[in-house]
Formats: structure tokens, C-alpha cells, sequence
């Protein structure tokens, strides 16, 4: 099988050749990108990550779009009917599917291209890309490539938005293995608050492929609540980071959950640069089939005094495999630096497996560090408790299981995604009291 | 009710249990007595069907079934039920719900419909006084961070929520003060009927002097070597076991 080197020049050129604010930018990334490369599994970074492999010569780019907003009422969550609703249609902001809730005094939501060239372009410049520090890969590059498409979102100093922000990925896989590349950039300006989704619906039935870069920066005094929501079926292939940036004391806190998907690669990413700051990282993967889900965390504390909580979990069914990376940087200033993390996983499947790896680079001497790792089975000792008071075999492992699993989805702060994802968990675990 | 007939189980090969012959009958207490390592909590726990036992002769017959063939869920709703010498503590899951989801199931097996919120809150309320049991405790996460005395009067809760034909107590007073060993002898009674019985396993004899057996046995090296009234618990008290041992092992010899 060809690969797809031809079919993203051809797109690239397409594009780029409109010119635009971004086009510079893009230039040097399809060059960076042209270099790198797409990560391989002799990647440290990648090794249980076989993401090139899905980029074949069938990849299908381009801007097709007949998606109807009647057809796109279908596909929104139940109760979200007010929120600020952002639409990428095969990885590219759509603006007219898209509607704000809030006022504009308040959020501005507009095309990143626009962004570029306007008042927010120095935040723009600043901020684009910064997580390519952290992430200097060919796939991060080939994002950036092709960055025109995305979306910049700001909520304005001392706001807190009355609705959150859902963002809808939606790709359209019935004309073949959809290739689709969100980029999205976040001001979360002074004292705001926002509450931010991610979720993915794969429309037609095929394969799809999406590489996302979402950049956000948040203030002093912001608060984010970050959940992103994996669960669009077996033909999903992802990459993804979501990068965040602490510019002053804040508190950012994010949850992502995967339920499906046939290679899921998510980087998560809290920069503490700021004296103070308080980040939480919650994750949940709740794995069956074939699907590898790799979850690559980074907490870098830049600044004293930052707090940060990892709690990662999986469950592993049939011969699925879960992936987990979490790195700790403490730099030589961030002395008092409180940092934990933790990542649980359960083996259901008899060919399912774990790989679980924390890695701590701590250059400042008086911090409080801890993780910790588990891979196991269900435990023996519950289960019989449960079924020696009459519950089956199949109900006691379901409520186990739940009870694993239910922890984290408790951490979603907004009421109804945290109820639409405790369904999703209760039905993929037959869990029903 | 119960009939053991010369019963062999083993653990990683090693044999445990070997040849226990028992008969309960309805409305009857026995007490099953021993010293340490003799084998009273692998009875206990082959009965409710742990798998880490491998039963290796003899058979169980329990209300006219073969108990062995029994996946431990079944014998639970056939009427078995065992008060854990440790109760296992399970995060995230919610002690009514747990109980919620006990008692349905098991009316299921019978045939029953599902008890409605208001009746089981209804019976729950009613059991919770029997074993002086808080609402508080039973909203928490089953068995999390109870004490030794909350988990055993979390076992007879339970056991009075179920309302099982035969109960057997592993060592329910191990732990216990004597104010707590008071409340679950209390609940015991108070459960205590002409159909239902009980099997209490236990180390001491203080608990028999608030659950009064009709028959005690002495289990030493696997097999009940003695049995009787009351009043071998009360001389096991005064002699200690080193008596039965010694003339045990001199049969043996």
C-alpha cells in the first residue's frame, strides 16, 4: 500500500496556495513536517503506536461538506440545547453551523485565520504552536500545516460564561478513510470561566483518521474545565493534544474519556508557569475489541508552589490495549512543587493488556512527588463477597467494574455531559441499578 | 435442612476438610467450635462456594439440592447465607444499592416481582433497628472505612434484609467489644425462627452465651471429633482445647 505522502503535498498545495495570514506559518510547518516525517513505533514516544500505519494512500481530504443544520440538530447532545456550539466539519471550523449562546461582550468564537491578522493576532503568535515545545513531532508539524482551518475562541477578562462550549468534531467517512485536522486556540483571558467539550461523531460508517492540535492558554485567575469525549466507534483512528498553558495562577482541570476508537492517542498537557497554579487531570479508558488507546500526560512546573493531580483508569476488554505515559517535569525554581499521579488498570479480556510507564524529572529539592501504577484483575476476594449475597457472576463484575470506572466520569463538572457519559458507562458496562 | 456427608476439601493440595458429617435441621442452632487452623473457616467458606477450595469427596445436600453444583449466587438465593469473617470493603458501590440489587435478584430467582422503592425502604428501615445499624453508614460505599463492629453489623443487616433459611456466622464475634457482640447476638435472635437456622463458627464460647446452640461440635484436624450440648462449649471454656487435642491425637496415634 502507498503511503500518503502524495494525497496530503496535493492538499497542502491546494490550500496554501490561497495564501492568507496563516500561509507563512503553514509553509514552515509542511516543511518541519516534510523533514520529521509521520512518528514510528522506533519512536520512544510511540512505540505502541503504530499511527502511520493508517496513513495510506486512501486517505480522503478534502472540503466536502453537505451536512444540513437540521441533520446537525440530530447529532446534539440532549440538554446542551444552550451552549456555545462549535462545529468542525472534516476537520475544518464551520462557521455557519456553529452558534454562540453567549453574549460578545463576553466570548468571541471566529475563524483562527482571522484571529491571525486582527487584534488578537499577538496572542495568536504567542500562542500558536506552543505546544510543538513539548510535542516537536512530524504529526504536531503536519497539524500546523495546515492551521487555516481552525477556530480561536476567547472568553473576555472577568467573565464566566453562562454556557459551556461544546466543540462537535464530525466526520464524514462515506466516501472512505476520512482525514480530518482540527486545530482550535483558547484565550481564556483574566478571572474568566469555561467550561470546554470535545466530542467526535463519525458519520457514514467508514474509517476515519484525525489529527488535532487545541492550544489554550488561561490566565490568572481563570478557570477551565476541560472534558474530552471519545466514543464514535471502532473505525476511529485519532491523534490529538490538548496543550494548556497556566500564564498566571489558575485552576485548569480536564477529563478524558475514551470508549472506543480503533488507534486513540491523546496528549494532555499542563504547563504550570505561574506561581500556584492548580491543575487536575482525570481519564477514564474503557476498552473492548482491538481499540489502543495511548494516553501521554505532561505536567512541566515552571514556578513554585503548584499543585497538580493525575488520576488516570482503565479497563481493558477482549484484546484491547491501554497505553499510559505520564511525565512530571519539576524545574530547578519550583521548589514546594505538590505533584500526584496515579494510574489504575484492570484486565478484563484474556488478550487484553496494559502498559503503564511514570516518569519523573524533578531538578528542585524540596517538592512532594508521588505515583503509582497498577495492573490487575478484577478482585477475586469483591467479586465472591457480591455473588455470596446472590448477585450473578456477570451483575457483580458490571458494579465492580462501575464503581472503577464511575469515579472519574463524577469529576465532569458540567451536569449534563457528566449524565450523558455516566449512560455511555452504564450500557457499556450492562450496569443497570 | 443442611446434610454434610464426609466432606473432603483441600486448598493447593493441601487437605483441609477431611470427612465432615453434619445434619441441621429447621429451627436449630450449631455452633461449630476449634482451635485455630482446624478448619472452621475453609466449612464455612466451601459451603458458600469460594472457588479457592477444591472440595475433593463426600456431598452437601441443602433443602433437598445438591449445594456443590451451585454457583455461589445460587446458593445465596436458595436460601445460604454466609456473615463474612471479613467483609470485603468495595469502593463506589453504594451499600443500599448493593443490598437493593441482593434482595431483587434474589426474589427474581423466586419468582417474585421487585420489591418498589417505598417497600424496601420500608423493610430496610425496620432491619436497620434490629442491628442498630445508621442510615449514614448504609448511603456510604459498602464496608469503606467502617470499623470492625460496623462491617459485622453490616453482615447481619444484611442477613435480616435476605432473610436467608440457613446462616452461617464466620466468626462474627472475632473483633467485636462486647456492646457490639450484644447488637449482632441481639439481631441473631430476634431473626431466629421455626423454619430458619443457624451455623455459628466461632473460636470462644463468649458469643455462645448470647447465641445459645442446641448442638456445639469441636472440628480438630478436619473433622468434628466432638459434639454435644451446651455444655461442651461451657467445659472447652474452663479446659481449653488442649484436652480434646490430646486425647484426639492419641486415637489418632
Amino acid at each position: 500500500m502507498m503511503d500518503a505522502t502524495n494525497i496530503l503535498k496535493e492538499a497542502f498545495d491546494k490550500q496554501n496556495g490561497a495564501g492568507g495570514n496563516l500561509a507563512e506559518y503553514q509553509q514552515e510547518n509542511w516543511n518541519m513536517f516534510s523533514g520529521l516525517g509521520l512518528p514510528a513505533i522506533k519512536h520512544e514516544e510511540w512505540k505502541y503506536t503504530r499511527i502511520r500505519n493508517v496513513f495510506t494512500d486512501k486517505l480522503v481530504i478534502n472540503n466536502d461538506n453537505n451536512l444540513s443544520k437540521d441533520a446537525l440538530e440530530k447529532l446534539i447532545l440532549k440538554g446542551t440545547e444552550n451552549a456555545n456550539r462549535i462545529v468542525f466539519i472534516n476537520g475544518r471550523f464551520d462557521a455557519t453551523l456553529s452558534n454562540t449562546t453567549d453574549s460578545a461582550e463576553a466570548l468571541c468564537i471566529k475563524p483562527l485565520e482571522a484571529a491571525a491578522g486582527d487584534e488578537d493576532a499577538n496572542f495568536v503568535n504567542i500562542n500558536l504552536g506552543h505546544s510543538q515545545r513539548y510535542h516537536g513531532d512530524g504529526i504536531n508539524a503536519l497539524n500546523a500545516a495546515f492551521a487555516n482551518g481552525g477556530v480561536y475562541i476567547r472568553v473576555n477578562k472577568g467573565v464566566s460564561l453562562d454556557n459551556p462550549i461544546i466543540i462537535y468534531h464530525i466526520s464524514d467517512s462515506s466516501q472512505g478513510l476520512r482525514f480530518s485536522q482540527p486545530r482550535i486556540l483558547v484565550n481564556i483571558q483574566e478571572a474568566a470561566q469555561v467550561e470546554l467539550i470535545e466530542t467526535y461523531i463519525n458519520l457514514g460508517g467508514g474509517e476515519t483518521l484525525t489529527n488535532e492540535v487545541v492550544e489554550i492558554s488561561a490566565e490568572k485567575d481563570a478557570v477551565l474545565h476541560y472534558v474530552k469525549l471519545q466514543h464514535e466507534g471502532e473505525k476511529t483512528n485519532y491523534a490529538g493534544t490538548t496543550h494548556i498553558r497556566q500564564t498566571g495562577k489558575c485552576l485548569t482541570h480536564a477529563v478524558t474519556v475514551t470508549l472506543s476508537g480503533a488507534i486513540v492517542r491523546n496528549n494532555l498537557n499542563m504547563v504550570m508557569e505561574a506561581e500556584h497554579g492548580e491543575s487536575h487531570m482525570y481519564g477514564l479508558y474503557l476498552l473492548k475489541g482491538n481499540t489502543l488507546a495511548d494516553n501521554h500526560t505532561i505536567v512541566d512546573n515552571a514556578m513554585p508552589h503548584c499543585f497538580s493531580n493525575e488520576l488516570y483508569k482503565g479497563i481493558m476488554d477482549d484484546a484491547s490495549t491501554g497505553v499510559f505515559n505520564g511525565k512530571i517535569f519539576v524545574r530547578k525554581d519550583a521548589q514546594k512543587t505538590n505533584a500526584y499521579q496515579s494510574n489504575k488498570n484492570i484486565l478484563v479480556g484474556e488478550n487484553a493488556s496494559a502498559n503503564t510507564k511514570p516518569q519523573l524529572e524533578i531538578l528542585a529539592d524540596d517538592v512532594k512527588c508521588s505515583h503509582g501504577c497498577t495492573i490487575g484483575k478484577l478482585d477475586e476476594d469483591a467479586l465472591f463477597y457480591l455473588r455470596a449475597r446472590g448477585i450473578s457472576a456477570e451483575n457483580a463484575r458490571s458494579m465492580l467494574l462501575h464503581a472503577f470506572a464511575i469515579d472519574i466520569i463524577e469529576q465532569i463538572k458540567n451536569e449534563e455531559i457528566k449524565a450523558y457519559a455516566e449512560q455511555l458507562v452504564a450500557e457499556r458496562l450492562s450496569f443497570n441499578i | 435442612m443442611l446434610k454434610i456427608n464426609n466432606l473432603q476439601a483441600s486448598i493447593e493440595e493441601k487437605e483441609i476438610l477431611k470427612g465432615i458429617n453434619l445434619d441441621i435441621k429447621p429451627g436449630e442452632i450449631h455452633a461449630i467450635m476449634g482451635p485455630n487452623g482446624s478448619g472452621k473457616s475453609t466449612l464455612a467458606s466451601v459451603l458458600a462456594g469460594r472457588a479457592d477450595y477444591e472440595v475433593t469427596g463426600g456431598t452437601v445436600e441443602f433443602m433437598g439440592k445438591d449445594l456443590l453444583e451451585l454457583s455461589p449466587e445460587d446458593r445465596a438465593k436458595e436460601g445460604l447465607f454466609l456473615a463474612f469473617q471479613y467483609p470485603v470493603e468495595i469502593p463506589g458501590v453504594s451499600t443500599t444499592n448493593f443490598i437493593k440489587s441482593a434482595v431483587n435478584e434474589k426474589r427474581k430467582y423466586l419468582g417474585l416481582e421487585p420489591l418498589d422503592a417505598a417497600q424496601f425502604l420500608r423493610n430496610m428501615k425496620e432491619k436497620m433497628k434490629l442491628v442498630e445499624i445508621d442510615q449514614s453508614l448504609l448511603s456510604r460505599s459498602l464496608n469503606e472505612g467502617f470499623s470492625g463492629g460496623e462491617k459485622k453489623r453490616n453482615e447481619i443487616f444484611q442477613m435480616a434484609m435476605l432473610e436467608p433459611k440457613l446462616a452461617i456466622l464466620d466468626e462474627t464475634d472475632s473483633g467485636l467489644d462486647i456492646d457490639a457482640l450484644r447488637i449482632v447476638a441481639n439481631g441473631v435472635n430476634q431473626l431466629r425462627t421455626k423454619d430458619n437456622a443457624f451455623l455459628v463458627v466461632t473460636h470462644y464460647q463468649r458469643l455462645l452465651d448470647y447465641i445459645v446452640p442446641d448442638f456445639v461440635h469441636v472440628l480438630y484436624k478436619g473433622r468434628i471429633v466432638r459434639s454435644g450440648t451446651k455444655e461442651l462449649a461451657k467445659e472447652l471454656e474452663v479446659k481449653g482445647y488442649d484436652f480434646i487435642k490430646a486425647e484426639v491425637d492419641q486415637e489418632l496415634a
